[in-house]
């Protein structure tokens, strides 16, 4: 881009200075090469570099940060509180012993031999209908939130454990297709806010990199604690694109994506956002 | 029930000023947000909040629509002697919600 830009001011400034032509016509010909070359780079989707990546915590306000840095007064703990007394109350300690699922969340999405590529919450769900026999919790209520938020807690601090790899990878492929692809009656794709314009303004927020790091989250808009996929369907109504229902394969797959792209980052689950 | 979490120290020493923290789950809705079909969302809403301190008010609080989601309150009090805390919270339909902590003040 600068290179593009160079040349084209040298353009301009050869023509102001009224050099011959063909001294122009090269010129010229270099800018469009140079041109060409970044719709090519442009088209074959370079992945967030990894050293410029960022928790969305950095792009907070000071109130908002403090607010999440506070075990207290970070609301998310509400359902952290209730998901350990869900956890406890339901039975799930009958197997899983207390802080036995350190880490565990940082292994999802992972790929499950019988439902294919799932989430946390997917996986809460076969334990709730297999293990306890009882009807699956539904996506975003209470009661799954809670739990997420509370084991999810859990691995408070470490980085993703995710496998993109073998047979994840036509998965992890169908993630990324969905960041890097235009959607919407705006025609927008993730990467055109959240690989090349973060950091900058859109209306009175700053753009995030958009990591899932901070989720299940409380985000100050919603006045509550919600998942990564409801999280994603507000950037999809956003552009004014048709919304995956929350727990949909299509945004399972870029929650995938989504936390290879963020793998060097600790999780900070209860975030609180915007 | 609403999910409560109270900061209060287990033990004070007579004539300190100890800080409290409340929080108390509930969505405070406003009354004034339409739903995704347009049609007003009723208003239900905490209305009033009071800390007793061995049965005696020493902070009182009147909630309203624009409070945020999950009210957050912090404040100061004397110990004064041992004896138990009581919070409570009173929504607009009469409901209560409470929660008791012991203190000891030596």
């Amino acid at each position: 881009m600068p290179l593009s830009w160079l040349s084209w001011k040298l353009t301009s400034l050869t023509r102001l200075a009224g050099v011959r032509r063909a001294g122009c016509l090269i010129l010229t010909l270099l800018a469009s090469l140079t041109q060409a070359e970044d719709i090519l780079s442009f088209s074959a989707n370079p992945d967030l570099d990894a050293s410029m990546v960022r928790s969305g915590y950095r792009f907070l306000t000071p109130e908002t940060r403090s607010l999440q840095d506070d075990d207290f007064a970070n609301p998310g703990y509400l359902w952290v509180d209730q998901g350990r007394q869900q956890f406890h109350d339901s039975g799930c300690n009958a197997c899983h012993q207390e802080g036995a699922l350190t880490g565990a969340a940082t292994r999802y999405p992972q790929l499950d031999p019988e439902l294919g590529l799932i989430n946390l919450e997917a996986r809460i769900n076969q334990c709730v209908e297999d293990r306890l026999e009882r009807p699956a919790l539904k996506y975003e209520s209470h009661a799954l939130l809670s739990l997420s938020a509370y084991i999810t807690n859990l691995s408070k601090g470490r980085p993703y454990q995710i496998i993109v790899t073998g047979a994840a990878e036509p998965h992890f492929t169908a993630g990324r297709e969905y960041f890097f692809s235009r959607r919407g009656q705006l025609n927008l794709a993730c990467n055109q806010c959240h690989d090349d314009n973060w950091g900058r303004m859109l209306r009175g927020d700053k753009i995030s990199q958009g990591h899932p790091n901070a989720y299940p989250g409380y985000r100050l808009e919603w006045q509550t604690l919600g998942s990564l996929h409801r999280r994603i369907q507000d950037c999809d109504t956003g552009i004014r694109a048709r919304p995956f229902p929350p727990g949909s394969t299509e945004y399972t797959q870029l929650e995938l994506y989504l936390a290879w792209r963020a793998r060097q980052l600790g999780l900070e689950s209860p975030g609180v956002r915007r | 029930m609403n999910t409560i979490r109270l900061a209060v120290p287990d033990k004070a020493t007579r004539g300190e000023i100890i800080e409290i923290k409340a929080m108390i789950q509930h969505e405070m809705e406003s009354g004034h947000r339409p739903d995704e079909y347009g049609r007003p969302i009723p208003r239900f809403i905490i209305k009033h909040f009071e800390c007793r301190y061995n049965d005696r008010v020493v902070f009182r609080a009147e909630f309203f629509p624009a409070i945020a989601a999950n009210p957050f309150l912090s404040f100061f009090t004397r110990a004064t002697e041992s004896g138990t805390l009581e919070f409570r919270w009173i929504d607009q339909d009469g409901g209560v919600a409470t929660e008791l902590v012991e203190l000891e003040v030596d």
